[in-house]
């Protein structure tokens, strides 16, 4: 029965037209609205390594203590970053089963072809951990060893864009590449990879690209490559001046992941870090009562409220205006409904069940809801294109409208509209036969 | 075929109670040929409603071919309208933007038939109506009396037990509602069981028998003369 309801549905449709076309577009701006602001926050709010995010942990050790009275944002006292004695301190305790301190720097690279003009290149100094640990993709060659973060090799993993750009997107591992007057060799070049939000580093654009190059901490350290990111001194962590000054100082800049992947694990680097911490306190560093924490990937967006209240908020606005297009939706169809109730008392007269009347009508609002979804996806792509003109190049593919989101819209259209027939369909249903046969 | 014992129909509102059918009792028999008459208001729509069961009654017995049908759930009595039942109404109530074929095979699609029996069926009963060659015109594309066959080779189509009609010819003028009638007595001398509401004596006295309503209550079954034709009508 379900092709001659549908038939039905489409008859009825074509038998007002103009009626049919409030409602789908009704239901179409409703759906547009909601579903720009919905696919915007579903890129925000998004698992960005969905296989790990429960065995990747974001590590945090309070190293000011509550005397300092600086709370950045948090409301247990923990920083988000760590210093560099504490990242250097849990590298050499290797507690867990892959470990990486990281930090966002960058450097000028000064391409091979004498033809490109030297250029600013975002970089990422971080362990060899890095890239098994999240998972990262590589379309040529692979990561360096824990050797040569010992050795502190001038080597570096670039981006697929900077090898397009630079070596024209062939194999170009073992080629050098000149990154502040250096060379450094290349032994990986990445495939895309664009974990939305950057969860690793969320101090700095954390809907932005990932970095286009990757070299060893210890490299970078040595390099003196200063932080590209977020820095916090304050108080009593003013460093002293310099280089050195700075890596020894209580200043937070560095972020550091360990991957523990089952419970026992965490609670055990749990354990360790804590010791870590007491450990600082008889060495006289800390004063206070250890405070560590570490997040899972999952918990340490929401900690650090990933995507922010006020797209909380609009996409609150925008599904309720979807509401009220609904609504408006659903008093047209009862309108539609009602104006066929003779029609719904001959069907009833010559056989059909009540059951029968509600499956009808309740197909000719997912028609409707379908009819409207396409029209919302249309919408939608506009929408979504007008926030593109409005957010800079970096951010923009928080935009990007995937086969997923068109799945969502319909099926949230076809949904939404099948619920707000509902009470057009119950009308119906309660349609008394013998009544609409009589006043004819 | 139809057997109403002690059938009552009330409409009750807050402060009143107003009775429709009281102590009603009726029997038709299969074959019959029945006139349901009676003045406005009197309870002939109302009795039809419920022998269609279109309507529930507040109290009695009905049986339609045996089957008790008090008690039984939508579905339950949607199947037995189906099944059992046919109906030819005053306003021809077709569905505007149903053809006629689409218009006849409502039921029949409710039925469950499959295509081809479909098809078969609604060939068939718009051959029995005369009106084969109209199968793809709408219903705002035929005359008052083509729009009345339409809808009794609907009701034919599913070979239904009884065939009820409400002033099948109301809405006629003479000629056409001749031809209906004619139509009417064809389809009784072929074996159908039909019962037919009408307020006027003229069509009441080609029915087999005719059963008189008073405020809800049958007051005369007297028989009548079995008249076999409209012309025999006339002479």
């Amino acid at each position: 029965m379900f092709t001659y309801y549908f038939s039905l549905a489409l008859r009825s449709l074509r038998r007002n037209v103009v009626l049919t076309a409030l409602m789908i577009a009704a239901i179409g701006v409703g759906i547009g609205a909601s579903m720009t602001t919905l696919t915007v926050f579903r890129a925000m709010a998004g698992d960005p390594i969905p296989n790990k995010s429960r065995q990747l942990f974001a590590v945090q050790i309070d190293n000011w203590g509550p005397r300092q009275g600086v709370v950045i944002g948090d409301k247990d006292n923990l920083q988000e970053q760590i210093s560099y004695p504490d990242a250097i301190g849990l590298m050499n305790a290797r507690a867990a089963q892959r470990q990486s301190a990281m930090y966002a720097t960058g450097f000028s690279l000064i391409p091979p072809n004498p033809e490109l003009r030297p250029f600013v290149v975002h970089a990422r100094a971080a362990y060899a951990d890095f890239f098994p640990m999240f998972e990262v993709p590589f379309r040529y060659g692979g990561s360096w060893t824990a050797a040569d973060d010992a050795g502190h090799a001038d080597v570096v993993v670039i981006g697929r864009e900077l090898n397009d750009k630079v070596f024209g997107g062939a194999n170009s591992v073992g080629k050098t590449m000149n990154l502040d007057g250096h060379d450094y060799r290349v032994v990986g070049v990445l495939d895309r990879w664009q974990p939305t939000p950057k969860f690793y580093d969320l101090n700095n654009n954390k809907y932005g690209k990932s970095e286009e190059a990757f070299i060893p901490f210890t490299r970078a350290v040595e390099q003196q490559l200063g932080s590209w990111g977020n820095n916090n001194c304050g108080g009593d962590t003013i460093p002293a001046p310099g280089w050195e000054g700075r890596l020894h100082s209580e200043c937070i800049w560095i972020q550091f992941w360990a991957e523990l992947p089952a419970p026992a694990d965490a609670a055990r680097y749990r354990t360790f870090l804590n010791n870590y911490a007491a450990e600082q306190r008889r060495l006289g560093r800390f004063h206070w009562a250890p405070n560590t924490r570490i997040r899972n990937a999952r918990e340490w967006l929401a900690y650090r409220q990933a995507v922010s209240t006020e797209v909380r908020i609009l996409v609150l606005v925008s599904f309720s205006f979807l509401l009220v297009c609904l609504l408006n939706a659903m008093g047209l169809m009862l309108a539609k409904i009602m104006g066929r109730a003779v029609d719904i008392g001959v069907r009833r007269a010559l056989g059909a069940s009540r059951r029968a009347i509600f499956s009808q009508c309740l197909i000719e609002a997912g028609v409707v809801g379908f009819a409207g979804g396409l029209l919302g996806l249309g919408l939608t792509l506009l929408g979504l294109s007008g926030l593109r003109s409005l957010l800079s190049d970096d951010v923009n593919r928080l935009t990007h409208f995937s086969a997923i989101d068109v799945a969502i819209a319909i099926t949230v259209s076809v949904v939404a509209t099948t619920l707000a027939g509902l009470y057009p369909t119950w009308r119906a249903v309660q349609v008394q036969p013998a009544w609409q046969l009589k006043a004819q | 075929m139809l057997r109403m014992s002690q059938l009552s129909k009330a409409y009750r509102t807050e402060v009143v109670e107003t009775f429709a059918l009281r102590d009603f009792s009726i029997h038709v028999r299969e074959g019959e040929f029945v006139a349901v008459t009676g003045p406005s208001g009197s309870g002939k729509t109302t009795f039809l409603s419920i022998a269609g069961l279109l309507e529930e009654f507040s109290g009695g017995e009905y049986q339609l071919d045996g089957v008790n049908v008090r008690g039984l759930n939508d579905n339950q009595r949607s199947r037995l309208r189906n099944e059992k039942i046919g109906f030819i109404f005053q306003a021809f109530n077709l569905i505007a933007d149903l053809n006629v074929q689409d218009n006849i095979d409502v039921p029949l699609r409710y039925r469950g038939f499959d295509g081809a029996e479909r098809r078969r069926r609604i060939a068939e009963s718009l051959g029995r109506v005369g009106l084969s060659a109209r199968g793809r015109h709408y219903p705002a594309e035929l005359s008052g009396g083509q729009q009345q066959r339409v809808a009794i080779a609907r009701a034919l189509a599913g070979s239904p037990r009884l065939l009820l009609a409400d002033e099948p010819t109301g809405n006629l003028d003479s000629q056409m509602a001749r031809g209906v009638l004619d139509l009417l007595e064809e389809l009784h001398r072929d074996g159908a069981t039909i019962v037919m509401v009408t307020h006027d004596p003229e069509l009441a006295v080609r029915a087999q028998r005719e059963v008189h309503i008073v405020d809800g209550q049958v007051v005369d079954l007297a028989p009548q003369p079995r008249l076999v034709s409209s012309a025999a009508a006339h002479l």
